[in-house]
């Protein structure tokens, strides 16, 4: 895979490319991210349409800035290809766009990346709690969101 | 009376028909379903906080958790990704070893995901038919690890010991009985007519929207789409061994079942070829920065005393970087992404689930259909409520 046509494209959005034995990965910032994951979508050289997987990553101890990513794991049918895309994300504004628009499999995992992390996916049609219960609060993925922290759990009587 | 009034009905979370702590809330029509909801989490025990808080082999056992059905293709899914961040190449016997039991897990999924989806259209006898063979490769998983369901049987670097001495006989025993049970089961349902009207044009999903929705595996290769990560991007030597990856037509919910039961077979004979061909020679890489090293040195020689007490107490230490691996589990992709600092205990430990679109998926496959096909189509989806809530 050849990522070239994409640095040229979106030369200053485009922070660092990685291919190291064919583990091809791109770190990305956040303001036209959007832009770029439908441009690997449906440009004919990367075609990736299947997104495999998103989660989110928080760098908080190992002191990198910005502190949180979104990473998306892209792979290609049409050429057997695959890409990592790393979107860096500030801890002041965590709003990123949705990619349900483009990959429906988004859906559910935008939803996980929002309760482990508090990503603020704009434009995602429902999100809310999917893995913890409604009233759980803060980010237990977060590595400040301490292990053996207990929250209270509702009774069925509160719940209904 | 307004005959067009709407009923709410609560499915599970403990429900027979769920197979797991698993949540559907429909809104009928009669019996017509106009609306569903999905709801998880139940069975939510922070595999990946957990992850982070344990040493990179202290993960390992939770692996088995995920996909209990098949803990051993977890097992291999995650020591794969290490010793790919550890750039490992483990013995030739290991990893002939770790197809067979790859493919043993993937046949044993098979058996309950059939054989379930089949006891919940009301055919009780496939289920004892499938049931009779996976007790006996059960029977081999216990003698090769000493435990049934909890396996743990992969190592960073290699397996934990070398299979018994009965294995290779004993197996091919087995799958001359499994081939059986195969023949009886596909006799009673291939044309059986209750079967086929429960199943055919139940739960369609398109090529393209199996795609989009990220399905993988069997559901998605009942679509018609060939991606089997066994053939497209080959580990293990699996592009050495003569297997077939079946597709389906329609992806139906009569697919999906089917498909798995050819599924089955390929796999007899996948673990036929590694059995034939299976090296003599080590089972656990000779590199002590993952490796205990042999008794003689522990007792014998302070630097096998230090080895070992670093690894036990320290453990591996990855050097810094990050990985993705993918494996075909038997519901599909099973990916880890790992993180190393370069310290003993994992960054970040992600499992992909490959459940986990399915049951994203379930409302769309289920609406506009009847209630009793939500059960049909619920069984063909295999989902695997651990490796879905983690």
């Amino acid at each position: 895979m050849n990522l070239t046509s994409l640095q040229e494209k979106f030369p200053s959005e485009i922070l660092q490319v990685n291919s190291k034995e064919e583990d091809f990965s791109i770190v990305i910032r956040k303001d036209r991210c959007h832009e770029i994951l439908k441009f690997l979508r449906e440009e004919p050289e990367f075609h990736f349409e299947m997104m495999v997987d998103l989660c989110g990553v928080d760098y908080l101890p190992m002191g990198e800035r910005p502190r949180f990513e979104v990473v998306y794991h892209l792979y290609s049918l049409t050429h057997n290809h695959r890409l990592r895309v790393r979107v860096k994300v500030p801890e002041e504004d965590l709003k990123v766009p949705t990619v349900t628009d483009l990959w429906k499999a988004a859906d559910w995992f935008e939803r996980e990346a929002w309760e482990m992390f508090g990503f603020e996916f704009t434009g995602h049609p429902n999100l809310k709690h999917l893995l913890l219960y409604n009233g759980f609060e803060g980010h237990p993925l977060r590595k400040d969101y301490p292990i053996g922290k207990r929250q209270k759990i509702p009774t069925p009587e509160e719940t209904l | 009376m307004n005959s067009s009034k709407k009923m709410a009905l609560n499915i599970g979370p403990s429900h027979p028909a769920t197979h797991g702590a698993l949540r559907f809330l429909v809104e009928l029509d009669g019996e017509t379903i106009t609306k569903a909801a999905t709801e998880i989490g139940y069975l939510h025990r922070a595999f990946e906080k957990h992850s982070e808080h344990s040493t990179w082999s202290q993960v390992i056992p939770y692996t088995d958790r995920l996909n209990y059905c098949s803990s051993m293709m977890n097992n291999v899914g995650y020591c794969m990704a290490v010793e790919k961040l550890l750039e490992i190449e483990i013995p030739e016997r290991a990893k002939y070893i770790r197809v067979i039991v790859s493919e043993l897990s993937r046949i044993m999924d098979h058996l309950i995901c059939i054989g379930a989806a089949a006891v919940d259209l009301g055919a009780l006898s496939n289920f004892w038919y499938f049931f009779n063979v996976r007790e006996k490769i059960y029977d081999f998983t216990e003698k090769i690890c000493g435990a049934r369901l909890t396996t743990n049987y992969t190592r960073v670097g290699g397996v934990m010991r070398d299979l018994s001495p009965d294995f290779s006989e004993g197996i091919r025993k087995v799958l001359k009985d499994l081939d059986r049970a195969i023949r009886d089961v596909t006799n009673l349902l291939e044309r059986n007519r209750i079967f086929m009207d429960r199943t055919q044009g139940v739960g369609i999903v398109g090529k393209e929207e199996a795609i989009n929705l990220g399905f993988t595996g069997p559901c998605l290769r009942a679509t018609g789409v060939p991606y089997d990560i066994r053939k497209a991007q080959p580990y293990y030597h699996y592009d050495e061994f003569d297997f077939e990856i079946p597709v389906g037509t329609v992806g139906d919910t009569y697919d999906r079942l089917m498909l798995r039961i050819e599924e089955m077979r390929q796999s007899t004979r996948i673990v036929r070829q590694a059995l034939d061909r299976l090296p003599e020679g080590e089972v656990m890489v000779d590199d002590p920065r993952v490796a205990l090293p042999p008794k003689d040195k522990v007792y014998g020689s302070i630097e096998g005393l230090m080895n070992h007490f670093m690894l036990l107490i320290d453990g591996i230490k990855p050097p810094k970087g990050e990985v993705y691996s993918a494996t075909e589990a038997a519901n599909g992709e099973l990916g880890f992404y790992i993180i190393s600092d370069g310290g003993p205990r994992p960054y970040r430990v992600r499992c992909r689930p490959p459940c986990f679109p399915f049951a994203a998926a379930f409302n769309r496959l289920v609406e506009g259909g009847m209630i009793a096909d939500a059960v049909a189509v619920l069984g063909s989806l295999n989902i695997i409520v651990g490796e879905l809530d983690r």
